[in-house]
């Protein structure tokens, strides 16, 4: 029972963004002559943050904290807790903010359905993901935010970079759902259960080398779907063949969803104790990963000329960050929760400015100004709101004050110093550093460069309201992040705390 | 809630300007800029602090709420004004206006921008003056820069973009070098103290709080914590050998840009110099006495022989700026009432007097659109208030007595000359005061060359005075500076009775 309610009003959130989906098609076979974007937009717009109000009503209600104790459905393939709400807060938000976007991003008449519930089945997924509680709900949930992002990254058919860019997602993203779907048998094989609770229990003798490949396994699949090294190669050429506000809805849910399953399998299958003991120091891997990630997303985000692949190298970056909360953990660290509740905090953060500087791109294509940084000389000369909101954004994911990316950072780093992991931080202190230079660039064209031609510009001359709503709501969010941090932080780390 | 009150004015009044109309955002800005000033006289008048903020003095004004927490210890919404602060934000309030009327004249595209950047800037120095927590002075100190790198970028001069990426580049590299100095310092104090407090944490290592830390000894960590934090707030100041930022920016940089830049933003780097490092860490600031006493004899000397060289007059004021936050560094140094006391004070004339010069400077480049010191003579002739008012600047400049410089420059010295805990100090002091020959060399011979003799200037059009809103704002900061040279107790006590504590705190060896 959920409020008195039926238990399955937990999953609310992740029904209402199905249900979105739904409406989103029967709209669409209503009135298939008048293509509007402007209902799919509002309907996916609506749809979704109700979805948002739903967690958020789940969440300060209580449901699934370590209070009340997470609610456990169909025989415990499902299980909703603070952690599933806190990761289905930022699906939603984000995907509130691409199908906004979208309205003004893509013309009537292109099959906008298509577009619209694409995006919200791929939600569906993600809010699935993040209350998965069996490896085989895991696996499908993966699928179903998988499939959909194929077709969304080709969405533009008619155009040869988004279609490759699509083929190439594909190729690397059916590869990696194969090997992990390998590492969840082997697991399987070594420990005969599927549900997370009965693998950590599970007895494994003389197993241990089954799951110990079985993990490494796993670990692929994670850094695929978070574009993490090894498995990032295929994040520039997406994020940049795809249509932008599809990179934004990659870059953001997406790559949280892949933390979600990082987050919640790996300390609840695996405990920490476990994996030391048994000698599949999981741990020891995601620092390697993070350190490698992060070093190479930053410096190969440095020499970039393009905005949206520069984006696309900083969101592995990113990637590097937020995995030092699987990183830095000790058995009985005494931060083990903050570390983790930071990464969170970062995600959500991150959620918001990264889908609002991939929604500028979107804009900027929108208006055809170019690509380059070049390109964007100027360019707050004729467009000075989104100017300003870019800035936040550049500033925020630097780690600059006074913006939230600020203090998601900080504490992040902070955390991973409380439990013993200098060097990791010292390693994230010396890539936000490097960061902050490609992040000024941008800046530094906007406002300070001026337009290479006096008719450059001429191209800004649609103001684009729906773009210029999401992009400013991001902004907004993500500077009032900064003195609203401590409930998102209390919030992440309690849920974070009920792992350990 | 006077000062939220006071901060929160100033961002409303920031936004409401940034959309305002061009046609009237510069009046507006004036207009609405002299509440701040009003509140600020306000909070004077009531001001009943005591002591010095750091070192359990009465906080003025103080106001403390609990806003998250991070490892262990709470950030706090905390803010207060001792007799340190007070003068330093009565200061900022007060030149903001006089920069903005400044503007009317040269900035003419995007002017609600400007205005709106002006006051934005204004809220957080405000708030940089005030914040008693290391997180929120460290998002104001940094929101600072933000204002800062547009204005320069968009409304500078010819190489506005080298300017304003320069100064980006060289604050931020010193902010991040403060900031791992200080965590580093909170780190070894561990679970001795519980939040971000300055006052808290002053205390803590006052107590002999501070552990080893990573195998590190606590000695170690409060010598480098102390050098880090020296060397990014040195950034800021700024001293030899990492002033080369200034002259690029002050060139560039339009004339008010320039006022709140040597009349405020350097005073940051000062204040926080006596705030962090000669407040929290006295015993590392004695014992490296004598090479920061010589980087401050360098940096008198060194900024004025710079600017003996220059043509460009405002290249010539930069760089006597260096060689002013010089004295001050020295004050700070000597760890005597005197030495404290007239750098805090030095601080404030500085920014009155340089925030005169800048002003001046500009007002006679709006009429000749040159600064060079060849290109022009005689202008007595044709500006006679605006030279006069320029003229009486500069010897305020050098220290002429019943001047606000030449208070602050006389208790530094009378501060420095015996002080105790410093070896050498009347060979320091002596050096020092040679600084003030050289800067009376390098301004007379400017003035003499630009100022005097037949005009001369080679233009297409009739050079004639400046306007009355040009010159008003220089006429209220000449009267501002000879009261505070006449009377400067008005100030001068306030700072003595916060400074004490500071000096007490330092243990004389020998």
């Amino acid at each position: 029972m959920v409020n008195g309610l039926p238990g399955v009003t937990a999953l609310l959130p992740a029904l209402l963004l199905a249900a979105t989906g739904l409406a989103l098609l029967l709209v669409d076979t209503i009135r298939p002559d008048a293509r509007s974007n402007t209902s799919m937009a509002i309907v996916g717009a609506v749809g979704s943050l109700a979805a948002l109000a739903a967690t958020v009503w789940l969440t300060a209600t209580g449901v699934g904290s370590a209070d009340a104790g997470a609610v456990y459905l169909f025989s415990d393939a499902v299980k909703v807790d603070t952690l599933g709400l806190f990761f289905t807060a930022i699906f939603a938000s984000v995907t509130a903010l691409v199908l906004v976007a979208g309205h003004d991003y893509f013309d009537d008449g292109v099959n906008p359905a298509a577009f619209y519930s694409l995006v919200t089945f791929a939600a569906t997924g993600m809010a699935l993901l993040a209350v998965a509680n069996s490896l085989a709900v895991v696996f499908v949930a993966l699928e179903m935010v998988s499939l959909p992002s194929y077709v969304l990254v080709a969405y533009l058919k008619q155009n040869r970079g988004s279609v490759e860019a699509g083929l190439k997602y594909f190729l690397v993203g059916a590869l990696s759902s194969a090997i992990f779907l390998f590492g969840i048998s082997l697991v399987y094989a070594a420990t005969g259960s599927l549900i997370l609770a009965d693998i950590a229990s599970a007895s494994i003798e003389g197993l241990t080398g089954v799951l110990g490949v079985g993990i490494v396994m796993m670990i692929g699949g994670v850094a695929f779907k978070t574009a993490s090294v090894p498995f990032h190669f295929w994040a520039p050429e997406a994020y940049e063949g795809a249509p932008a506000p599809v990179s934004a809805f990659l870059s953001s849910a997406s790559k949280a969803a892949g933390f979600v399953v990082a987050f919640r399998v790996f300390t609840e299958a695996f405990p920490l104790e476990m994996a030391v003991s048994a000698n599949v120091d999981w741990m020891l891997a995601f620092a390697i990963l993070a350190a490698v990630t992060m070093t190479l997303g930053n410096f190969a985000a440095a020499v970039q000329e393009e905005v949206k692949r520069m984006l696309a190298y900083s969101s592995i970056g990113h990637a590097g960050y937020a995995l030092i909360g699987v990183a830095a953990l000790t058995v009985d660290g005494p931060a083990n929760g903050t570390v983790m509740g930071a990464a969170m905090a970062h995600l959500l953060v991150y959620g918001f400015m990264n889908t609002g500087a991939f929604l500028f791109v979107a804009m900027a294509e929108r208006w055809g100004v170019g690509r380059t940084f070049a390109d964007y000389a100027g360019l707050w000369r004729r467009a000075p709101v989104a100017s300003v909101a870019m800035a936040v954004f550049m500033f925020s994911l630097a780690g600059l004050p006074p913006f939230a990316g600020f203090f998601s950072k900080y504490f992040l780093f902070q955390a991973a110093i409380d439990n013993g992991f200098v060097w990791l931080a010292g390693l994230g202190a010396i890539n936000s550093v490097v960061s902050l230079y490609y992040y000024s660039r941008v800046v530094k064209a906007l406002f300070l460069d001026d337009p290479a031609s006096p008719t450059a510009l001429d191209a800004v001359d649609v103001r684009p309201t729906a773009l210029y709503a999401a992009v400013v709501f991001a902004a907004v969010a993500t500077v009032l992040l900064l003195p609203g941090f401590g409930p998102v932080i209390e919030t992440a780390e309690a849920a974070a705390s009920a792992l350990f | 809630m006077i000062l939220e009150a006071l901060i929160g004015f100033t961002f409303l009044a920031a936004l409401v300007v940034l959309v305002a109309p061009d046609a009237w955002a510069g009046r507006l800005a004036a207009a609405v800029s002299l509440v701040p000033f009003a509140g600020a006289l306000y909070a004077w008048s009531q001001f009943d602090g005591a002591g010095n903020a750091l070192t359990g003095g009465t906080i003025a004004f103080e106001s403390r709420v609990e806003w998250i927490e991070v490892g262990g210890r709470t950030v706090s919404w905390f803010v207060g004004l001792d007799g340190i602060s007070l003068p330093l934000v009565v200061l900022t309030t007060f030149l903001v206006p006089l920069a903005i009327l400044s503007a009317w004249t040269p900035i003419d595209e995007r002017q609600s921008q400007f205005y709106g950047l002006m006051l934005f800037m204004e809220a957080n120095l405000l708030g940089v003056f005030t914040a008693l927590d290391f997180f929120v002075w460290f998002i104001f100190w940094e929101a600072v820069l933000v204002p800062m790198y547009f204005l320069i970028g968009i409304w500078g001069g010819p190489r506005r973009k080298y300017a304003a990426i320069k100064f980006f580049v060289y604050t931020n590299a010193a902010s991040l070098l403060m900031f791992i100095g200080f965590t580093a310092l909170t780190f070894a104090l561990g679970e001795s103290v519980d939040s971000f407090g300055l006052p808290a944490i002053t205390a803590a290592i006052a107590a002999g709080e501070l552990s080893t830390w990573f195998g590190i000894a606590p000695g170690t960590i409060a010598m480098g914590a102390f050098l880090a934090m020296f060397a990014g707030f040195a950034v800021k100041v700024p001293v030899v050998p990492v002033h080369t930022w200034l002259p690029d920016a002050h060139v560039e940089a339009p004339t008010p840009v320039s006022v709140l830049l040597a009349g405020v933003l350097l005073k940051m780097g000062t204040y926080a110099l006596l705030r962090y490092n000669f407040t929290m860490l006295p015993d590392q600031a004695a014992a490296l006495a004598v090479p920061i006493a010589a980087i401050a004899v360098i940096s008198v000397i060194y900024g004025a022989m710079l600017a003996l060289a220059q043509k460009d007059l405002k290249r010539i004021v930069a760089y006597s700026s260096v060689s002013s936050m010089g004295y001050v560094i020295l004050g700070l140094v000597v760890f005597t009432e005197y030495g404290v006391g007239g750098a805090t004070f030095q601080m404030v004339a500085h920014g009155l007097i340089s925030g005169l010069m800048f002003m001046a400077v500009g007002v006679v480049y709006n009429a000749t659109h040159t600064r060079m010191v060849g290109d022009m003579a005689g202008m007595a002739d044709r500006m006679p208030v605006t030279v006069g008012i320029l003229v009486a600047g500069a010897f305020g400049y050098m220290g002429l007595p019943l001047m606000a410089g030449f208070a602050g420059e006389f208790f530094i010295f009378v501060g420095s000359f015996g002080a105790p805990s410093l070896p050498y100090a009347p060979v320091f002091t002596a050096l020092a005061m040679f600084g003030i020959v050289i800067v009376a060399g390098y301004l007379l011979s400017a003035m003499q060359s630009t100022l005097f003799g037949p005009f001369d200037l080679e233009t297409d059009y009739e050079v004639g005075p400046a306007a009355f809103h040009d010159v008003a704002p220089l006429a209220v900061l000449l009267v501002a500076i000879i009261v505070l040279g006449v009377a400067p107790d008005i100030f001068f006590e306030m700072i003595r009775d916060a400074a004490l504590p500071v000096v007490e705190g330092v243990t004389i060896d020998g």
